[in-house]
């Protein structure tokens, strides 16, 4: 009996020390880690959850696995008799370069189709990778415009580029600014440069908003990471601007609006587009105080459908926050989920195909009906949050809009 | 304004200013982490490659003692630096002496390792996620007003002159102080007189763990922490204390606000990114015009 015992506890051991080691290889070293045995139909997940954008690379990942996960407890891939989908993990460590090791990694693995990979960057690289093996590849959050405009047939999105959300946060900013009779004259835009998400955002802001008569009196733009605002923040404080628009990550995004906050800098109002922070539920939750009342037009589910709010709630019950790229994660996975399923197939040229055909309205996001054109799904797009109180509340477009702005901000 | 094909912006003095202040803040930040480093890098000769990854893990020790005890970030140093001075001594005594045998390279190699074993420790137990302790006098503070001054980024100030001058004083008053200085000139002679090598070379990590724990008490409330958060400083701090002269405790000081300064108006003139290019262009011209930094001995110092 005790001899028995001894051989399970060291079986045992050793198990959990495999395991243990297989996990640190997967979250540290960057290795695909296979999930489940073989037979399944895989499907590559890369995110950054190392390096500068670890926080949000780990949030998206648990978006995609969380679906995946959903998918199989539903059923799986019922075309193909209830086939199971396999999450193969990879660590693109914030650098382009190793993401695309990544999908080097994953098309020895054998998978079926990609997901990830985040920030803007490693997109372009780990699509361009993948379009070498003709592997499916569905972005979730990179905006970058030249990730769906370089002809690439096996790359698709899912949510709005950084034109559409840009285009669609001037309009909704014009119509704002009207309904509060237009105090608007000058507005100053801080974006990020590293990952290149926001290039051309001055052009495409002076252009909207020049014929409502508001002038972009100046671009402070900043690398990523950035662990200093003061000079940008003293730039504002000598420029004046009515309106400040951010556009970058999450801890710029903090730090940023900390720094205003700070240094007692407070415009009529922020109106960020893809403001990182500004619509994310941590940071009112650290920071109500510099969250309040700040505008974001961004990634955002639909208030009112019931299974975005399922899954909001699941993911604090994880511990975690509900933010873009927690859903934007999770609706690609569903959205090749639902592409294998019309394929009735793990062949990546068929489920490419498939993809390019989807008309799927299932998603939690306020998208409409699917239609990929070149690879971008044109029913996307963004809404316009506004901090207030404890809440991000929807308040334009009107379709879905779950408060009035207030704006300019209170004093 | 025209200068070698760069436009080089006009500020209100103000602007430039309050940048200018915000430098010495940045600076001293530098300046309280290179302390501990210029100590083991200037005194010991180690290129302590796991500073930084010591700086996280005391950030990590501080945001807990506030997180689950409810300790403020300043009371906690009562217990980090302790902790941290116990910490890096075992670290020297038991693991890097133990390890390196003795040689520079291998010593080089081994800190590495434990930058590497820490960092990764770290991200697995700790997760990717940030921390911010929030204390209550956060956004308080004085109004300079080209700029606001808040209390952390004062006390950061306050903390790293406070050190520096308890480092000098500790070096040229006490015992201890004198025989860590012999032993850096002069290995063989300090082991001949009866000081324990040994022990002085583990008490001196020791002390310089324990200044990085302090910094990191006063990193707490401006910087939010995570596994990464020690590569931010720690490559700058070796800059700071080339710059200042390897071992000068002044020289940090002073070095940690020349670059903040520095930093701060560059990326003000040349732009958030190009900017930063002003700090590895002083440490060339400091290493070409002043190889020994602003305050170091001119004769080479050491052991054989």
């Amino acid at each position: 009996m005790s001899k028995i015992k001894t051989n399970r506890s060291r079986r045992d051991f050793i198990k959990m020390a495999g395991a243990a080691a297989t996990a640190v290889a997967a979250g540290i070293g960057g290795f695909p880690y296979v999930a489940r045995a073989a037979g399944n139909i895989k499907i590559g997940i890369v995110h950054p959850v190392t390096g500068w954008a670890q926080y949000s690379g780990s949030q998206a990942r648990f978006g995609a696995v969380t679906a995946l996960k959903e998918i199989n407890a539903g059923g799986g891939i019922k075309s193909m008799g209830g086939a199971r989908l396999e999450a193969v993990l990879g660590d693109a460590q914030s650098k382009p370069e190793i993401g695309a090791a990544v999908v080097e990694k994953f098309n020895e693995a054998g998978v079926s189709s990609i997901v990830g990979a985040y920030a803007s960057n490693i997109c372009l690289a780990t699509t361009q990778a993948a379009a070498k093996y003709g592997i499916p590849h569905v972005v979730d959050v990179g905006v970058s415009d030249k990730i769906v405009s370089r002809g690439l047939e096996n790359t698709f999105r899912f949510g709005p580029g950084f034109g559409a959300i840009t285009k669609a946060g001037v309009e909704n900013f014009l119509n704002i600014n009207k309904a509060a009779g237009s105090p608007v004259k000058t507005v100053a835009i801080v974006n990020e440069e590293t990952t290149g998400f926001g290039a051309g955002i001055a052009k495409i802001m002076t252009r909207g908003l020049k014929p409502a008569g508001i002038e972009v009196v100046e671009v402070l733009s900043h690398p990523t990471p950035n662990k200093d605002f003061r000079n940008i923040v003293l730039r504002l404080k000598e420029i004046d601007p009515d309106v400040v628009i951010p556009s970058h990550y999450y801890n710029e995004g903090v730090l940023f609006l900390r720094t205003l906050q700070r240094q007692k800098v407070q415009p009529k109002a922020i109106y960020s587009v893809l403001g990182g922070a500004s619509s994310q539920y941590r940071f009112l939750a650290e920071f109500p105080d510099a969250a309040q009342y700040v505008m974001d037009c961004n990634h955002w589910f639909d208030p009112r459908n019931p299974e975005a709010l399922a899954l909001k709630k699941k993911t604090e019950e994880a511990g975690l926050y509900f933010n873009y790229e927690v859903f934007l994660a999770y609706t690609a996975m569903m959205f090749t989920a639902d592409a294998i399923e019309r394929a009735a197939s793990a062949d990546r040229g068929k489920i490419i195909e498939a993809m390019a055909a989807s008309n799927w309205a299932g998603s939690i996001m306020p998208y409409g009906p699917t239609r990929m054109v070149n690879g971008q799904n044109t029913g996307a797009r963004p809404l316009v949050t506004q901090v207030l109180g404890k809440e991000i509340l929807v308040i334009a477009p009107e379709t879905y809009a779950q408060a009035k702005a207030v704006f300019p901000r209170p004093a | 304004m025209e200068l070698f094909g760069l436009s080089i912006p006009l500020y209100g003095w103000q602007t430039v200013l309050g940048s200018a202040i915000s430098g010495v803040f940045l600076g001293s930040i530098y300046a309280l982490v290179a302390l501990g480093l210029t100590l083991i890098y200037g005194v010991l000769h180690i290129i302590n490659f796991a500073h930084g990854a010591l700086l996280m893990l005391a950030m990590y020790g501080v945001y807990f003692l506030w997180r689950y005890f409810g300790i403020d970030p300043y009371l906690a140093m009562l217990v980090i630096v302790p902790a941290g001075f116990f910490f890096g001594y075992g670290l020297q005594r038991y693991v890097i002496g133990w390890a390196s045998h003795g040689k520079d390279e291998i010593i080089l190699l081994v800190t590495l390792g434990i930058a590497i074993v820490i960092e990764n420790g770290a991200l697995f137990f700790f997760t990717a996620t940030e921390r911010s302790v929030r204390v209550p006098y956060d956004l308080d503070g004085i109004d300079l007003g080209v700029t606001y001054a808040v209390y952390p980024e004062l006390a950061a100030l306050a903390g790293s002159l406070l050190i520096t001058g308890g480092l000098w004083l500790f070096m040229t008053r006490t015992d201890t102080g004198k025989a860590i200085r012999a032993v850096a000139r002069e290995r063989q002679g300090a082991r001949l007189v009866g000081i324990n090598v040994d022990h002085i070379f583990a008490v001196t990590f020791g002390i310089g763990v324990a200044c990085v724990a302090a910094a990191a008490s006063l990193l707490v409330p401006t910087y939010p922490v995570h596994p990464q958060i020690g590569s931010l400083f720690v490559l700058i701090a070796f800059t700071v204390v080339v710059l200042g002269g390897m071992g000068s405790f002044v020289g940090a000081l002073i070095g940690g606000l020349l670059i903040g300064v520095t930093e701060q108006l560059g990326r003000l003139y040349l732009g958030e990114s190009l900017g930063l290019i002003t700090v590895s262009l002083i440490f060339i011209l400091v290493l070409l015009f002043r190889p020994n930094g602003l305050f170091g001995q001119k004769t080479g110092q050491g052991s054989s």
